[in-house]
């Protein structure tokens, strides 16, 4: 049973049909799926999704599929940690970190999007899929698409972090390294999947793939005991994630799921090298000016965000706020976060913590309220970026006057 | 000065299908007015109510987006390649 109507243009409110169809013909708009919340309304209760299975597949009413699905059959359903630790270092009294660090099975939140989008073109009748990323989608898109037996071009900067590259190579696909940076790879991709007829996952099927980011904002309700937290902070590269977390916060709320009114402030942080989305909303533009992006965090590295406005007007309807920080803070954020919960993030993670701490000691989050960081990705895939940043081992002989004598010279204590 | 026109899938019900076309023009402007002429509707698509490109309408002169250049002012001339491409998700 399906509860998804077809898909409507997000700009003039034109309709189409729930096909590989990713903007309005008359616009230019991007489409959104759209749903039947009266029957969802009868049918979804906490019951029905906790009898679910213990993936994001457990919030399937919600997503835009119309059979089975095909594709990540254990992702989601991440740990929502109680961040204690890092919460008293930041001086707040309530902070869980959603961790999407240890998503099946590529490690970042992209196993999300990926897993929906994969359900949709195997619906959609395709045998190909296709992808332009800066990373994490890409590993996923691999990944995935392997698993769920598709062939796969996936098209990616070629300035991407080594992991990243490995990441994708060892699932076989074809991996297609463009010269150029992202926002070129994407013009590229646009032209492509007007000429072949691929599941182009962020292009022709985006609609769909975009749905799954929500069950990131399912999942820290639920996780919450079925509360929607007072702040959410999450990285934004083209803005899809912050604007479809927000979604679901509202979709849950209307579907009478959360505990209480829906009251949460959704914050945006992205890279000083490339923060479009942030400084057109801390600067109150009404145009998003593309940037070329320099800055650690590749994965945040859109300089022409699609989901931009979009987001922006998230934070303007929550109330929240966006925050911009430097590559060493985006390294401090990692060691920050490493060093207090045990989690090694990426370079996005490192900017959500980074971007939390200044909102928080700018008071702009208070410290009495309770937060959610959104860390969205894994440390091991971009090691290069700390690599300087975490010091060298106490490089030793194998006795132990060597062990005691540069142990000491090293100044710790024993 | 005859510049291509890269068209995107949404816009070549305009163009009889065609997925490049040839126009002359001096910058995007004129080119925008020049494709309304030939394949009417077009400048509707494109532009919003004031006359400027749609927010989700992406410009690029020979691979470069016009807003890194001098946006709707943008000069243009012979041999060169436009595409206009709608704005996509990333990741
Ligand atoms: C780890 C990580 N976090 C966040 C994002 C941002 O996603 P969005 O493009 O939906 O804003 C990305 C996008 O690639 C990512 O890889
Ligand atoms: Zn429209």
């Amino acid at each position: 049973m399906s509860y998804m109507l077809g898909l409507k243009c997000r700009e003039c409110d034109r309709e189409y049909p729930k096909e590989a169809l990713y903007v309005c013909e008359y616009c230019f708009g991007s489409l959104e799926v759209s749903y039947d919340y009266k029957a969802l309304a009868k049918k979804v209760t906490r019951k029905t999704i906790e009898a679910g299975p213990k993936s994001l597949w457990r919030y399937r009413d919600l997503l835009p599929i119309d059979g089975e699905p095909a594709a990540g059959y254990y992702s989601g359903f991440t740990p929502l940690v109680k961040a204690d630790i890092l919460g008293k270092e930041l001086g707040v009294k309530e902070l869980y970190v959603k961790d999407d660090s240890v998503c099946h099975p590529t490690c970042s939140f992209k196993d999300r999007v990926v897993a929906v989008a994969l359900s949709r073109a195997r619906e959609l009748k395709f045998d190909t899929v296709a992808c332009a990323s800066t990373g994490n989608l890409a590993n996923a898109v691999a990944a995935h698409a392997a698993w769920a037996g598709f062939k796969r071009f996936i098209f990616i900067p070629a300035n991407l972090e080594i992991a990243k590259i490995v990441g994708t190579l060892v699932y076989s696909p074809n991996l297609i390294a463009v010269d150029g940076n992202y926002d070129d790879v994407n013009r590229l991709c646009a032209e492509i999947a007007a000429k072949y007829r691929w599941g182009f996952v962020n292009i022709n099927i985006r609609a769909y793939y975009a749905e799954g980011s929500k069950t990131l904002g399912f999942e820290i309700a639920e996780q919450l005991g079925w509360k929607a937290p007072a702040h959410i902070v999450a990285p934004a590269a083209s803005g899809s994630l912050v604007t479809k977390i927000w979604k679901s916060l509202k979709e849950f709320d209307k579907l009478g799921l959360l505990e209480g009114e829906l009251r949460t402030k959704v914050h945006l942080a992205q890279a000083e090298g490339c923060s479009p989305i942030a400084t057109a909303f801390l600067g109150n533009h009404d145009a998003i000016k593309p940037v070329k992006p320099s800055t650690i965090a590749k994965s945040l590295a859109i300089g022409n965000p699609a989901d931009g406005y979009y987001a922006i007007d998230v934070l303007k309807q929550s109330g929240g706020t966006a925050g911009i920080v430097s590559d060493d803070e985006i390294r401090e954020g990692i060691k920050l976060l490493a060093r207090t919960e045990g989690i090694f993030t990426e370079t996005a993670g490192g900017v959500t913590v980074a971007v939390a701490k200044k909102l928080i000691d700018e008071g702009k989050i208070p410290s009495d309220e309770s937060i959610v960081l959104a860390i969205t990705g894994n440390g091991m895939k971009t090691q290069e970026a700390i690599r300087e940043a975490v010091g060298k081992p106490i490089h030793i002989a194998p006795s132990l006057s060597s062990f005691e004598a540069e142990v000491l010279k090293a100044g710790c204590k024993l | 000065m005859p510049v291509k026109v890269r068209i995107p899938t949404p816009l070549q019900k305009l163009t009889s299908n065609k997925d490049e076309v040839e126009v002359i023009a001096g910058n995007i402007k004129e080119l925008i007015v020049e494709l309304e002429k030939s394949f009417p509707g077009m400048k509707d698509r494109l532009c919003d109510e004031t006359g400027k490109v749609r927010r989700f309408v992406n410009v690029y002169l020979n691979e470069e987006d016009i807003r890194f250049l001098s946006q709707e002012e943008t000069a243009v001339k012979d041999g060169d390649q436009v595409s206009i491409i709608p704005a996509i998700a990333g990741g």
